[in-house]
């Protein structure tokens, strides 16, 4: 069933084909509903928006922009890591800080060269781990300490549905479910001084239909890939639940959906009182020395050598 | 059958293709015969999107975008 007499443009979970119109209303719609019916922003907000210059984070932070706009109260800037990998995210960056530029939006970048002395590449050189392991330990690491050191009262980050439906299917798989106790809309299990509370305002939004909004919006940029990415545990989950969807459609929003029906009674067992403060860095971590320390020391080590 | 010719490029593969279709194929079918999931793709025709139910025509440009996140 189409929406109206304009030309459809995407088919949604429903069954309904919507027109350009109808779907930017939908989409923004449905990213203002998350951020009401799970309190991701207060009146009074100093945002950090993690912006790698991909779809998903130029389509939150286009969006948050745009509330900003209509209510200065939400103050929004952008934040982001340079990992040190040659040939992609030289060219992201780019486009996050023309992105930044043209909306006037305050872009700040640390990178891994600077904060650790080696860049990813250089690290994957002499250390024999998971890229995406190391990389999304120190990114982490440091998209919280700087939001912490700007003040950031909250971060927002692209994660979209498909993203989510990956995460709980790997814990699941990997039998990690204290890691999805840390999942959901809004994560951080309690407020706590030593964490930015994350928020994820495009939780209920399809890949697909975040890609098709940043498509409509003239928010792409030539595809890039992560060369670490493609091969990783996570890229054989997307492909497997994108099989699954193509052939049942529909299949990723009840992964998300039941998984948020569970969500509280794993906030109760993986309780957030028993996070530690690493005695290196000072930075929250689940044992007395933190991963981007162990992994720290282990870089020390091999480059002393 | 009459057959129609299409100029595909695909951003992942950084790729143009050219390909003939019976001329009654539509976008699922070019799909299909590319062995893309229909789920992981946008498709456009002069910078419009277009559905897999949309009608194929002789000399078509067209481009398949992948939705998967980059990393």
């Amino acid at each position: 069933m189409n929406c109206c007499n304009e030309k459809p443009i995407i088919g949604i979970y429903s069954g309904e084909k919507l027109c350009k119109n109808h779907f930017t209303e939908y989409f923004e719609n449905k990213i203002f509903k998350t951020i009401r019916q799970f309190e991701l922003l207060d009146k009074d907000e100093n945002l950090g928006v993690a912006l790698s210059g991909g779809k998903d984070s130029l389509t939150v932070l286009h969006i948050l922009n745009k509330l900003s706009q209509q209510n200065p109260k939400i103050r929004v800037n952008a934040i982001a890591i340079d990992e040190g990998i040659a040939g992609y995210r030289d060219k992201t960056l780019e486009t996050a800080k023309e992105f930044c530029e043209k909306n006037n939006i305050k872009f700040h970048v640390f990178s891994y060269k600077e904060e650790f002395g080696l860049t990813l590449d250089e690290m994957l050189k002499i250390l024999d781990v998971k890229p995406c392991s190391i990389c999304g330990i120190f990114r982490r690491y440091l998209l919280n300490k700087k939001s912490k050191e700007l003040r950031f009262t909250k971060l927002a980050t692209g994660h979209n549905l498909d993203d989510e439906a990956q995460s709980i299917m790997m814990n699941q798989m990997k039998n990690n479910l204290a890691a999805s106790a840390r999942l959901g809309p809004k994560t951080g299990l309690i407020e706590n001084d030593k964490f930015v509370q994350r928020i994820k305002p495009l939780y209920f939004c399809t890949e697909k239909e975040v890609m098709t909004y940043a498509f409509t919006n003239g928010l792409l940029d030539d595809f890039n890939e992560c060369p670490n990415a493609v091969h990783s545990f996570r890229a054989q989950v997307r492909d497997m639940l994108n099989e699954m969807e193509n052939k049942f459609p529909g299949t990723k929003y009840p992964i998300v959906n039941s998984f948020l029906e569970t969500l509280p009674l794993l906030k109760q067992q993986y309780n957030f009182d028993a996070i530690k403060v690493c005695i290196k860095c000072n930075e929250p971590s689940a044992n007395d020395v933190c991963n981007a320390c162990v992994y720290i020391e282990k870089l020390q080590r091999v480059v002393a050598n | 059958m009459n057959k129609i010719n299409v100029s595909v490029f695909i951003d992942r593969e950084n790729k143009n293709k050219k390909l003939g279709l019976d001329s009654s194929s539509i976008v699922a079918d070019l799909l299909k015969e590319l062995k893309i999931n229909p789920v992981t793709v946008i498709v456009s025709r002069n910078n419009e999107l277009i559905l897999e139910d949309e009608k194929l025509k002789n000399n078509d440009e067209i481009r398949i975008l992948s939705v998967i996140s980059g990393g």
